[in-house]
């Protein structure tokens, strides 16, 4: 009998390559990291600047129109944050709700936001390039063992927070998505480095191509939401503060502080479009999550081993998961557990999400470990 | 302008608190508030199944679902591995009963296991059938009455049309055209039209001629799919288990299998399982192919692919033809489907005892410990006389000594295969019946004859040689070495039915996530001035993001429709 061996030699070059821009973006994602930081430690300053540069514009505005028309004039801007109405720090000038439940920013120039984004992007290209060129080096998916599917992961995060920042101005998660990002990088490095090289033959297979990039994609969605609903309950916080401060329910002044020690969270959109964000990201992460780990994970475990679902580790926790975010589907569709529940939900969900990354790939036994031979 | 959007939000806001879409609220949610009637035996089920099959209760068991879940990944499972689940036990003794007592091992068998899914899937039936009836009466009726008041919904618009009795440059056409133009556009961005005649309400007061319009029906379709597709993967999880088999086989080269029950090392029959329904076939190992990374420097000697070549026959009359099995290709014979799952190495050994009699001789299944194909082995030969002879040790595929007396397999090909033994006599445990695991020796009632770790050493063979035992005790020869794989063989009718209602689920749940269910109200009536007002009024039932677009999208169908006058300032 004659067998030919199909797999191609690695190009070795080429995995250097891979290797060294890896290490660039992960280092330009730092630095893109630490401008978000910036931006978000600066908000005050950014927002006090804003406030001024309105209530100037308003009073040229009324300035102009008349003494009379000067009421409706700041209507537009106005009415959104008057339901709050609480002391603002402005020193006098009415709070001004500076996002609104679109995402849309009312005059607010954020330099140093635009260059981490910028940043971002160059760092997202070279990751991209760093990903790709893995896989053509080794001829096969570029997700094959933890730190490629730590680094591709993290890509698909990368690209996901971009694209939807294209949608939406997401710039207030970036201190979350690139942070995601930067650990994952690090993780994959530090944790599980990994020279190219072949895989063992249960992974050659047209399936993983499939399944590992749905269930990527859905992580990367899934990372989204979680810092959305993080943010929405920090949020919410706050608005109940502020309504507190708005009816003189503030006795000790412990309300008002929080409101104004939280300046950050005015770049933030209400925890209210937060949620529905999160809920619209969230149903497109869970059908990505049906589709690749759920469904074609179960195909290509019957065609692999025999059974389409056993159990194994990694079957339970894909389950688990699956279950949590239907759960919380439904939560929000149940009275008594929308809102801040249902985000509760969301953020456990992904919390499984990393356990089953990060603690049941590297420590709990199963097929899916890839240890060794057969029994 | 602003005062619209500002209604929006207002609209958004009190949506925040009320996610829930109007039908099942009040069909769902407010009844699991009801606190504990009165009401007798019956009044006690019917409230019973009602809490049951609310919303809360639903949630509730997911969540237990998933929670109940993660101990099968805590502790070993004897679905995956019973040897892994018995080892644990033994190394906890006091724990381990205690576990096996709550199922821990057999978590998702377990009573409470089964018990959380079932409530759920009784409760998930609960709740499908009412709303499938009450979707069902639903399509079937004419969307709901105008409301008098269409700003008060969440999207709202308004346009006046020019009229030349008012002195405009332009004429619109009188209400009833514009009445149908209306509906053909309503129609056309997919809903469904009620049109209703202008006339007095109830009370006498004046209503404009209107329609009734509504689309997304198939929102709640999608869902009842998706939680329906559920119920079938469960039943068709059920059936499956019930009639299918599984087992496992190590096959050496040369050596033929026939599916046949006694044939196999380990069966796992389904609980309707019947002799009859193996599938007639057999199969013969020919050659086994093994090919490692011999480029890489990091992952030298890492296995690649393994490939089996085979001689496969089905039913008894079929021609017998070549085939190739390999992992992640498995061979269908009959109904079922084979699998490559492990291969090792056999060393072919001839044990003789002290009177020179064979006592045993063939191939021995080693297994592989790890990548370079340390192998362990356990050889018995109860037959020989007058002492019952074993063996343990190891196979070593390319053998390298380290230090004096200690070798190590360096790689996982056969450059150099070697047999390390120790070997001993005495009452193997064989005769009383107890079934033993092939693969351990059992030295509690054996004497130690040699062995690696004693001065003189134990025993060490290579192809072609022969070893004597001390004392005359007899001989062990190792001959050649051949391959073996490791089959699993299944079959599972419902697997198919599984993947088909699992995909069914999926296209449910994109239907039910993805369509928006809205429903858009056109009033018609003619103003003072004699020009024809057209108001228009949307509400989405549950979530709906994009309603604002929609009300944009309408109102410039609108004004391409009609010569439209320009909001008037102030
Ligand atoms: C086997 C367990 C169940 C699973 C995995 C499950 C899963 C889901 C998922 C993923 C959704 C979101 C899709 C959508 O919004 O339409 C959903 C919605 C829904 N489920 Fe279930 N479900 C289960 C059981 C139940 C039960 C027992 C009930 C009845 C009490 C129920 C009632 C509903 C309702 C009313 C919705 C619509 C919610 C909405 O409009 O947002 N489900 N379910």
């Amino acid at each position: 009998m004659t067998f030919m061996l199909t797999l191609r030699p690695i190009d070795e070059q080429l995995a250097e390559y891979s290797e060294l821009f890896m290490l660039i973006a992960a280092s330009i994602y730092t630095i893109a990291f630490i401008a978000f930081t910036i931006d978000m430690v600066r908000s005050s300053a950014t927002i006090r600047r804003v406030e001024a540069e309105l209530a100037t514009e308003r009073d040229r505005e009324s300035a102009m129109a008349g003494v009379g028309a000067a009421g409706s004039g700041s209507g537009g801007a106005g009415t959104g944050g008057s339901e709050g109405g609480g002391p603002e720090s402005g020193g006098g000038v009415e709070p001004v709700e500076l996002v609104d439940d679109e995402m849309a920013y009312t005059g607010t120039k954020r330099p140093i936001a635009n260059v981490a984004v910028a940043l971002t992007v160059v760092a997202a290209l070279a990751h991209a390039f760093a990903v790709i060129t893995r896989g053509i080096a080794a001829n096969r998916v570029p997700w094959a063992n933890m730190f490629e599917f730590l680094t591709s992961a993290a890509l698909i995060v990368s690209l996901v927070y971009l694209v939807a920042l294209i949608r939406r101005d997401l710039r207030f998660l970036g201190v979350f998505a690139v942070g995601l990002v930067v650990i994952m990088m690090v993780g994959a490095t530090i944790g599980f480095p990994t020279p190219v090289g072949h895989v063992q033959p249960a992974l050659q297979n047209p399936w993983i191509w499939i399944h590992v990039s749905l269930a990527a994609i859905a992580i990367g969605l899934f990372a989204l939401t979680f810092a959305m609903n993080i943010l929405q309950l920090i949020q919410q916080r706050r608005e109940r503060a502020m309504t507190a401060a708005g009816r003189g329910e503030d006795a000790d002044g412990e309300a008002s502080s929080r409101v104004s020690r939280w300046q950050f969270l005015r770049l933030v959109p209400s925890s209210v479009a937060l949620e529905n964000w999160a809920y619209r990201i969230n149903a497109i992460g869970f059908v990505f999550w049906t589709m690749g780990p759920l469904i074609t994970g179960a195909i290509w475990a019957e065609e692999t081993w025999g059974r389409y679902w056993g159990w194994d580790t990694k079957e339970v926790w894909t389950f688990v998961i699956w279950v949590v975010y239907a759960g919380y589907l439904h939560a929000r569709a149940t009275r008594g557990w929308t809102g801040n529940r249902s985000a509760w939900l969301s953020i456990i969900g992904f919390a499984c999400i990393i356990f089953n990354y990060a603690v049941v790939n590297v420590y709990f036994p199963g097929l899916h470990s890839y240890a060794g031979l057969p029994e | 302008m602003s005062e619209k959007k500002d209604r929006g939000k207002a609209a958004k806001r009190e949506k925040a608190g009320d996610y829930i879409p109007a039908d099942h609220k009040d069909a769902k949610a407010d009844r699991s508030d009801v606190t504990l009637p009165s009401l007798g035996f019956v009044g006690m089920l019917r409230w019973a199944w009602r809490q049951l099959t609310s919303m809360r209760t639903a949630l509730m068991l997911l969540l237990l679902l998933a929670v109940a879940a993660v101990p099968g990944s805590i502790w070993p499972q004897r679905v995956q591995d019973a040897f892994a689940v018995q080892t644990w036990i033994d190394d906890n003794p006091t724990v381990g009963p205690v576990l096996d007592f709550f199922q821990l091992f057999d978590v998702y068998s377990s009573v409470w296991f089964s018990a959380i899914y079932l409530l759920l899937f009784i409760s998930l039936i609960g709740c499908i059938l009412p709303r499938t009836r009450k979707h069902w009466q639903h399509i079937r009726s004419a969307p709901p009455r105008t409301p008098r008041r269409l700003e008060k919904l969440p999207e709202y618009g308004a346009l006046e049309l020019e009229s030349k009795a008012a002195g405009d440059d332009a004429d619109a056409p009188d209400t009833e055209q514009v009445i149908e133009d209306a509906r053909r556009v309503l129609k056309k961005r997919g809903y469904r039209t009620d049109v209703r005649e202008a006339g007095s309400d109830a009370r006498g007061r004046q209503v404009p001629a209107s329609i009734g319009a509504e689309k997304g029906y198939s929102k709640e379709v999608g869902n009842l799919l998706f939680h329906i597709a559920l119920v079938g993967v469960l039943v068709f999880v059920a059936l499956g288990s019930m009639f299918s088999y599984r087992g496992q086989k190590i096959i050496m080269e040369d050596e033929a299998f026939v599916n046949a029950l006694v044939a196999y090392d380990n069966f796992y029959p389904g609980t309707y399982f019947d002799e009859d329904q193996l599938h007639p076939f057999s199969i013969t190992l020919n050659d086994f192919d093994r090919v490692f990374d011999r480029q890489s420097e990091e992952y030298f000697g890492q296995a690649l692919d393994f490939t089996a070549d085979v001689t496969v026959q089905e039913g008894t009359d079929e021609e017998p033809r070549q085939e190739e099995l390999s992992v992640n290709d498995p061979l269908t014979l009959g109904g079922a489907r084979l699998f490559l799952v492990g291969n090792g190495y056999a060393p072919v050994v001839t044990v003789e005892d002290s009177n020179g009699d064979v006592a045993f001789s063939g191939p021995v299944v080693t297994r592989p410990e790890d990548s370079v194909y340390t192998s362990m082995m356990v050889i018995k030969a109860p037959d020989a006389q007058p002492e019952q002879l074993g063996f343990q040790g190891m196979f070593l595929p390319t053998s390298h000594e380290v230090e004096d007396g200690l070798a190590v397999s360096i790689d996982p090909e056969l450059g150099n295969p070697q047999l390390q033994l120790d070997s001993y006599y005495g009452d193997l445990g064989l005769d009383d019946g107890t079934p033993q695991n092939v693969y351990v020796l059992d030295t509690e009632n054996l004497e130690e004859l040699n062995s690696r770790s004693a001065e003189a050493g134990g025993i060490v063979l290579e192809p072609g040689q022969t070893y004597e035992l001390p004392d005359g005790m007899g001989s062990i020869s190792f001959d050649e070495v051949i391959d073996y794989m490791a089959v699993d063989i299944h079959y599972n009718p419902g697997q198919v039915g599984v993947l088909v209602f699992a995909l069914t689920a999926l296209g449910g749940l994109i239907m039910t996530l993805f369509i928006r269910r809205r429903r858009a109200w056109v009033t018609v009536e003619t103003t003072e001035e004699g020009r024809v007002l057209v108001r228009y009024g949307l509400l989405s039932r549950g979530e709906d993001f994009s309603l604002r677009d929609e009300n944009i999208a309408l109102r410039s169908d609108f004004e391409k429709k009609w010569p439209v006058r320009a909001p008037e300032e102030n």
